[in-house]
């Protein structure tokens, strides 16, 4: 890892479909060289995966997500890692974090309605051992994810000169 | 009915682009590479800052020097910052705006018929204010060769015994160009030796992509006999909250203040509430737009490369200056034929003075996907001369 690697970085984050010869002319690297550097960082397992921020409710899709929270027992010799790890396979789960504070972990779920999202919960999650306690919080709009504002701003007005 | 318009009024010059301006705000699609203001947002930190203050009441006057807060943060900002130690209370002041500091420091240390020295090309600003304080001001040409930095043989060769000053902007708008500490020492020199003032105007002085600024008044005896100018509009993208600043030795710097109090009072205060809060924590924010910045530039001055507009790698602000030498045209007409045919809008290299001319200033503090259109688009116009 070097600085180059951290500009190259910054700029896949940002848009990761950009070409090995736009990145290159922006860093001053021949394409090859940004496409090894590219490859380097996926083999280190730096650069985990391509992905694309989605409006969806302006896609007409209705799924609907919720943050789930949980009071968990830790396990002796594995904490919470065992559990965490168990309820990370549900495909349903899209993220789930260690949390400090009242609760110890939460979960972002998303299913087609509400039925879906409270049956998965009642159903998997709450009778699982070690958790004592659930609260789930309903999502009603969505104004930034990763980073990302969903809703439109207004374009700047600019003069075409200036000094 | 007699002419009512000040002799110097009608000295200085209208603006050289404004055929220009006017043609681009009637043509749509246009990509314009002429505005030399960062397209960023101001951090939404600063806003709500200003915001905040403007509900709190914070509505009034300030003294006329600026806020005692942020002259202290500014002090202690310029010391770690650019090793500049100058005091809060007696050696700044807060202006509205780097223009109105430039405009207050010339009419500070100019008498009539004293010759201004300026290291063109140049913001179009300097000429125009020795002019109105009654002085002359006299182009020190930057050429291509020298990377548009200041020789300091051609500097020497305008000195005359009416030299008073010399106003040099590094990082520089138009060129981009920057002056590292040794390009610096023998102007230094010179300045001493000619027993001038420097004014120096440094307000792209955080956009530099491969060496941090030297402020000249840090270099040699520099500092005794330099004003230095400096903003917030381009480094924190605040161009409309008007804060600048205006750093001298006391005697200077209480001239300059008379002045300020007189034509302007103070800075707005929310502007000034504004800055403070960029000095305390919009340190983030500016380095990713000078991140961004740098990228930009790499690619715009690769792609101007190109296609044959041949252009020096600007190490500062965020203009690049490439040559229209080998089209046949001059930067006037590539400019306007270029806005015409293609709607991209560039600024002729010309109206900022000696040295400026077959050169185009293109700022490329657009987004890259414009960057990349606007190439595309010059490069159609190039092929098709």
């Amino acid at each position: 890892m070097d600085d180059k690697d951290l500009e190259l970085l910054r700029i896949l984050e940002e848009n990761s479909r950009l070409s090995a010869q736009e990145i290159g002319s922006m860093t001053n690297l021949t394409p090859a060289e940004v496409e090894a550097r590219i490859h380097a960082l996926e083999e280190n397992k730096i650069i985990r995966k391509y992905t694309t921020v989605i409006n969806w409710e302006k896609a007409g899709n209705s799924e609907v997500s919720a943050i789930i929270e949980l009071k968990v027992s830790p396990e002796r010799d594995f904490g919470y890692d065992r559990i965490a790890e168990r309820l990370s396979r549900f495909r349903q789960v899209r993220t789930l974090r260690l949390i400090t504070g009242t609760y110890d972990l939460q979960l972002m779920v998303s299913g087609k309605n509400m039925q879906e999202v409270s049956r998965f919960v009642s159903e998997h999650v709450a009778p699982m051992d070690r958790i004592r306690e659930t609260a789930t919080l309903i999502v009603m709009k969505s104004y930034k994810e990763n980073g990302n504002t969903l809703f439109e701003q207004q374009e700047t007005e600019r003069l075409p000169y200036s000094f | 009915m007699r002419m009512f318009v000040s002799e110097r009024a009608q000295q200085i010059p209208p603006s050289g682009i404004r055929k220009f301006f006017d043609l681009a705000l009637t043509m749509d699609d246009v990509i314009s590479l002429g505005v030399g203001e960062p397209d960023f947002r101001t951090p939404w930190n600063i806003c709500e800052s200003g915001i905040y203050s403007i509900e709190q009441g914070v509505t009034s006057y300030t003294s006329n020097r600026g806020l005692q807060t942020l002259r202290d943060a500014l002090s202690a900002h310029l010391a770690s910052r650019y090793q500049l130690k100058y005091s809060a209370d007696d050696e700044m002041v807060i202006t509205t705006g780097v223009s109105e500091a430039l405009d207050i420091a010339v009419r500070a240390i100019v008498n009539p018929g004293d010759e201004v020295l300026i290291a063109e090309p140049s913001y179009v600003s300097y000429a125009p204010c020795v002019t109105l304080a009654g002085g002359i001001p006299v182009p020190v040409e930057c050429t291509e060769q020298d990377h548009f930095r200041l020789n300091p043989d051609t500097l020497q060769e305008k000195i005359t015994d009416k030299t008073k000053a010399l106003i040099i902007n590094f990082p520089n708008n138009p060129t981009g160009a920057i002056m590292k500490k040794e390009d610096l020492e023998p102007i230094a020199d010179i300045v001493t030796d000619r027993d001038l003032l420097l004014i120096s105007d440094e307000v792209y002085s955080e956009l530099t992509y491969e060496n941090s600024h030297t402020a000249p008044a840090t270099v040699k005896d520099l500092w005794q006999r330099t004003i230095t100018l400096n903003g917030f509009s381009k480094a924190y993208a605040m161009t409309g909250w008007r804060v600048g600043f205006l750093c001298a030795p006391q005697e200077i710097c209480d001239a300059a203040l008379k002045i300020h109090q007189y034509v302007m009072l103070c800075a707005p205060v929310m502007g000034q509430v504004g800055a403070l809060e960029a000095l305390r924590s919009a340190e983030d924010e500016k380095t990713s737009m000078v991140n961004e910045y740098r990228l930009r530039r790499n690619m715009f001055v690769a792609g101007l490369n190109k296609i044959g507009l041949s252009c020096h790698v600007p190490e500062g602000a965020f203009y690049a200056f490439p040559s229209v030498k080998g089209t046949g045209l001059s930067d006037v007409e590539f400019a306007e034929r270029l806005l015409k045919e293609q709607r991209v809008a560039v600024v002729p290299g010309s109206v900022f003075g000696s040295g400026g001319d077959y050169h185009l200033r293109c700022a490329y503090a657009v987004s890259r996907k414009d960057l990349n259109e606007a190439l595309g688009r010059m490069e159609t116009f190039v092929n098709g001369l």
